[in-house]
């Protein structure tokens, strides 16, 4: 049994259109033509049976993860585990996947804490249940102990917008901290096709060529951070992902994030919903689109560096977590959000800024309580493993 | 007072800071900038004497004067700094009636009435596509369109082409193969191209017309006796009967195709052909589009959504050349649409009001829809919306084009319908191949796991539904016609319930390439040549 040779057939063409339900009869399961189908998936519209797509969804990914060649026999895989849908559907899959087809890994959950009340004290406690129910090693890294700033204390001088900015750029130093930490060889984080078709359409709106080069997330494992990471789920659809949940009764935390609202990915997001009901295939076309893309040759773009305070990745002088600190520290939260080159110059320079900058750049009005610390604990103890002076050695200033 | 009048702010352009053109920068959203106010005395920033009628970008007030010249200056520019149109050359304008292309066509009316120094060099023609079958249009309001538009069309002293989309059932397969490129001017320079021109005008000065007037006389008088290609206009008592039968077509064309989304697309690429063979037919190698920077902002969305990733170069940049003789170019791009707005209103260009197929249609009821509204809304909330997408488009190129690995030759990389390189190619761990696997794991179970096999290929029962029976039909037809298309015209032609319906060259070019794929596979192990072939030849 081999594969035909006829170009026709190795191009794929072939596909009969989905079998629409008729109204009155049940629908029967077209994968394997003998149950009644439990449901219609929104991949490709076909109606399945609650086996066959689970086995279809599990197979899928195990195609993808071999086709990606995400991984090596023997490594050690952090699951970026929030306690959501996608890292709990990812953390299953990965340790059934694991042990179905001897993939050869030391699988382990890594759990980031932002420090955002209501929401994510809920689902590290759905985490910790997913790691009593599986028997991986977790570990918590707080942005707290990382930073010394809470996403919550960060919201209260910042406001209600470009919070996402400041945990999104913690987050990713964090995971990567946090892999060292445990001595893993790679992060496996849960970013689905709509994650992906949502930042393909968020960069073009922004201009962001720079990560539209770099596959706009949709190529495989990237090196761009200190650990290598892959996103086995990117090829699943979202709804997919929560029909899996759902059939196979996981649980995870599924309230979204309080700052979330406001974030600019919200519009690319309700976007994604209208093309998706104007046409089903959108995201994955999306995805294709976002690998197809070709830049001019003659872009200017920036280059990987390292940054000269932490030594982490940058293309800047500053990696822009340092940066961002450094606005909180000095009470000008909206240092690094926003082109204020002239501003950071003049800091660099020594010289005093005006009230009108420092407003600009978010200080606090005149007469407010001056902020009380963050508790921390002793350095080198469990709550603070590093220490702040290992991650953050004051130097001179060079934006 | 000046608070009524033109103070429409105009769609961002220039205006970077308010929104995220986010480089290497986490821009974060700022607060919107708030707009400068533009008070009545204020002067026309250019000109500092006039009074100001509008306000372009944010806070430029222009006067009427000063607005013009910048207006007709941007598309003499744009023509310029891309050299595309040699002179003397015949260029073809697509006129919809709509606002961009009307004034498209003023400014060429404008550009050609100039002092000699100045004057654009080259020689137009106009073609407007009647496209009212489709739109749902009945006969009597399509003659009134056509009445209206021929006012325009004989105004403005070109000769003009009047197309019926009905026209398609009649076009040659040679539509669907690249041409070899011969370039417009030949050996020469463009320098040295319009330098000869001149010195060619000069000599031929005195009392008769210069060149391109007398040649646009000799285009009326043939036009007069020219025979339009297929039907000779609705109201030609003999061809009715044909140009009715051509009618019924083109409807049931339409409607076995499924979805608004896929109707659109598959008009536009009729459309193209249609124009294409008009400009082909008649010596032009140019065709002017009048697509303006926001309709090019919504079309690189649109197309993103409808994975068409790899060719957003060519569909949206300033040359198209993927035919190869006649090349599509696009000097509206940098207008906004508010622009061009103000300015047919202030200057007086005629446009003509056509229903499209999406008129009246449902918000969400296409991929093209749901993009116009959402740029718009965006765009109301950030005002640099607009000219971001449009500034990240010219960021891209041309994505190089995939060797066919079966058969190695150029000819079948490039897509049946839209003539963009094929990027079907299923690589490692790409979207395509997990599309395919899930369609693949959703049907009926194949015996072992064999990636590619359908129900034809690992050895099924019989050959029924294999695709080596090439007279069975439906799902078999579609299987052998999807791998000619890219991925973006593949979803058309999904949407599309009878292949059949489709116009004859489509299927006889079709059917060619697939005979030559089969010819090419039997005797591939005979042939010498290198097979890694250069993707731009044809």
């Amino acid at each position: 049994v081999g594969q035909c040779v006829r170009p026709a057939c190795r191009a794929g063409g072939a596909e009969t259109p989905a079998p629409t339900a008729a109204p009155t009869m049940p629908a029967t399961c077209s994968a394997c033509g003998s149950s009644p189908a439990a449901l219609r998936r929104p991949k490709t519209g076909h109606a399945l049976c609650r086996a066959c797509f689970l086995a279809a969804f599990e197979e899928e990914t195990h195609r993808a993860i071999v086709a990606g060649r995400l991984f090596r026999p023997g490594e050690t895989v952090a699951i970026g585990a929030s306690g959501g849908k996608d890292s709990t559907v990812l953390a299953h899959l990965l340790q059934l996947l694991d042990q179905r087809h001897g993939y050869g890994l030391h699988l382990l959950l890594l759990s980031v804490d932002e420090g955002i009340t209501g929401y994510r004290d809920a689902s590290l406690a759905a985490v910790r249940r997913h790691q009593r129910r599986s028997g991986l090693p977790l570990h918590v890294v707080s942005y707290r102990q990382l930073y010394g700033w809470s996403m919550d204390r960060i919201a209260r001088h910042l406001g209600p917008r470009n919070n996402c900015t400041f945990c999104g750029v913690f987050r990713r130093q964090a995971l990567d901290r946090g892999a060292l930490l445990m001595g893993a060889d790679k992060i496996a984080t849960g970013h689905n096709a709509d994650d992906v078709a949502e930042t393909v359409l968020m960069n073009f709106l922004r201009g962001d060529v720079g990560r539209l080069r770099r596959g706009a997330g949709a190529g495989p494992a990237g090196g761009e951070g200190a650990v290598p990471r892959c996103k086995p789920l990117r090829h699943a659809y979202e709804k997919e992902i929560v029909l899996y949940a759902y059939f196979q009764g996981l649980d995870y935390f599924s309230t979204e994030c309080v700052y979330a609202p406001q974030a600019y990915r919200g519009y690319a997001r309700a976007l994604l919903k209208d093309l998706e009901a104007a046409r089903p295939s959108a995201v994955a076309d999306l995805g294709h689109s976002g690998e197809r893309l070709s830049l001019r040759p003659d872009l200017r773009l920036p280059a990987r560096g390292t940054c000269q305070r932490c030594g982490y990745v940058a293309s800047q002088p500053l990696c822009k977590a340092c940066v961002l600190l450094e606005g909180l520290d000095r009470g000008l939260p909206k240092l690094g959000i926003g082109k204020y080159r002239r501003l950071r110059d003049k800091l660099r320079d020594g010289q005093p800024l005006t009230q009108e900058e420092r407003r600009r750049l978010g200080a606090p009005a005149e007469g407010e309580p001056s902020e009380e610390q963050e508790p921390r604990g002793e350095p080198g103890t469990d709550e603070e493993p590093w220490g702040r002076r290992e991650l953050r050695v004051p130097r001179d200033l060079d934006f | 007072g000046c608070a009524g009048r033109g103070r429409a702010r105009h769609v961002g352009e220039g205006s970077a800071a308010a929104m995220c053109q986010a480089q290497e920068e986490y821009g974060g959203c700022d607060q919107p900038q708030r707009r400068p106010r533009v008070s009545c005395a204020q002067k026309c920033m250019k000109c500092k004497e006039a009074s100001p009628v509008l306000v372009i970008r944010v806070g430029d007030a222009f006067c009427k004067a000063c607005f013009r010249e910048y207006f007709v200056h941007k598309f003499r520019a744009m023509l310029g700094k891309n050299r595309a149109i040699y002179p003397g050359e015949k260029v073809l304008l697509a006129l919809s009636g709509g606002p961009a292309s009307s004034s498209m066509l003023r400014q060429v009316q404008e550009g050609l009435s100039r002092e000699t120094a100045k004057k654009l060099r080259f020689i137009p023609g106009i073609i407007y596509v009647d496209e009212g079958a489709v739109c749902g249009q009945s006969l009597a309001e399509r003659e009134e369109t056509l009445l209206q538009m021929e006012t325009i069309l004989q105004a403005s002293g070109f000769p003009y082409h009047l197309a019926h989309l009905e026209e398609v059932f009649d076009l040659p397969s040679s539509i669907l193969q690249r041409a070899p490129h011969s370039p417009a001017g030949p050996e020469n320079s463009y320098k040295e191209a319009v330098e000869g021109f001149i010195c060619q005008q000069r000599r031929e000065e005195g009392g008769s017309p210069s060149l391109p007037e007398r040649r646009i006389q000799e285009k009326l008088a043939e036009l007069s006796m020219r025979e339009a290609p297929g039907t000779e206009g609705l109201a030609a008592p003999g061809a009715r009967l044909l140009g009715a039968v051509r009618t019924e077509q083109l409807v049931q064309l339409f409607g076995s195709v499924k979805t608004l989304t896929a109707k659109e697309e598959l008009l536009q690429t009729l459309r193209n052909h249609l124009i294409l063979h008009t400009a082909r037919a008649q010596g032009y190698s140019k065709v002017m589009m009048g697509d303006s920077c926001t309709r090019l902002a919504v079309k690189l969305l649109t197309n993103l959504s409808l994975g068409r990733g790899a060719s957003l170069a060519v569909d949206t940049g300033f040359s198209d050349d993927r035919h190869g003789d006649v090349v599509v170019v696009r000097p509206m791009r940098e207008y906004s649409a508010k622009e061009i707005a103000f300015y047919n209103h202030l200057f007086g260009v005629p446009t003509v009001f056509t229903p499209a197929l999406d008129t009246k249609a449902l918000e969400k009821a296409s991929i093209h829809r749901v993009i116009e509204r959402f740029l718009f809304g965006l765009q109301a909330e950030f005002p640099s919306t607009v000219s971001t997408v449009y500034r990240t488009g010219e960021k891209l190129s041309t994505a190089p084009g995939d060797a066919d690995p079966a058969t190695g030759a150029a000819e079948p990389q490039h897509c049946l319908l839209c003539l963009c390189a094929l990027d079907t190619n299923v690589e490692d761990g790409s979207a395509l191949q997990a599309i395919l696997v899930s369609e693949q794991l959703s049907q009926q179970r194949l015996p072992a796991a064999s990636p590619a096999g359908r129900g034809c290929c690992p050895g099924a029962e019989e050959q029924r539904g294999c695709c080596m029976n090439t007279t069975a039909p439906g799902a078999d037809a579609r299987a052998d016609f999807l791998p000619l298309l890219c991925y973006g015209c593949r979803l058309t032609i999904k949407d599309t319930t009878c292949l059949e319906s489709l116009p004859l060259y489509v299927r006889s070019e079709a059917e060619r390439r697939k005979c030559r794929a089969a010819m090419k596979l039997e005797i591939q192990e005979f042939l010498l040549e290198d097979e890694a072939v250069n993707p731009g030849e044809s």
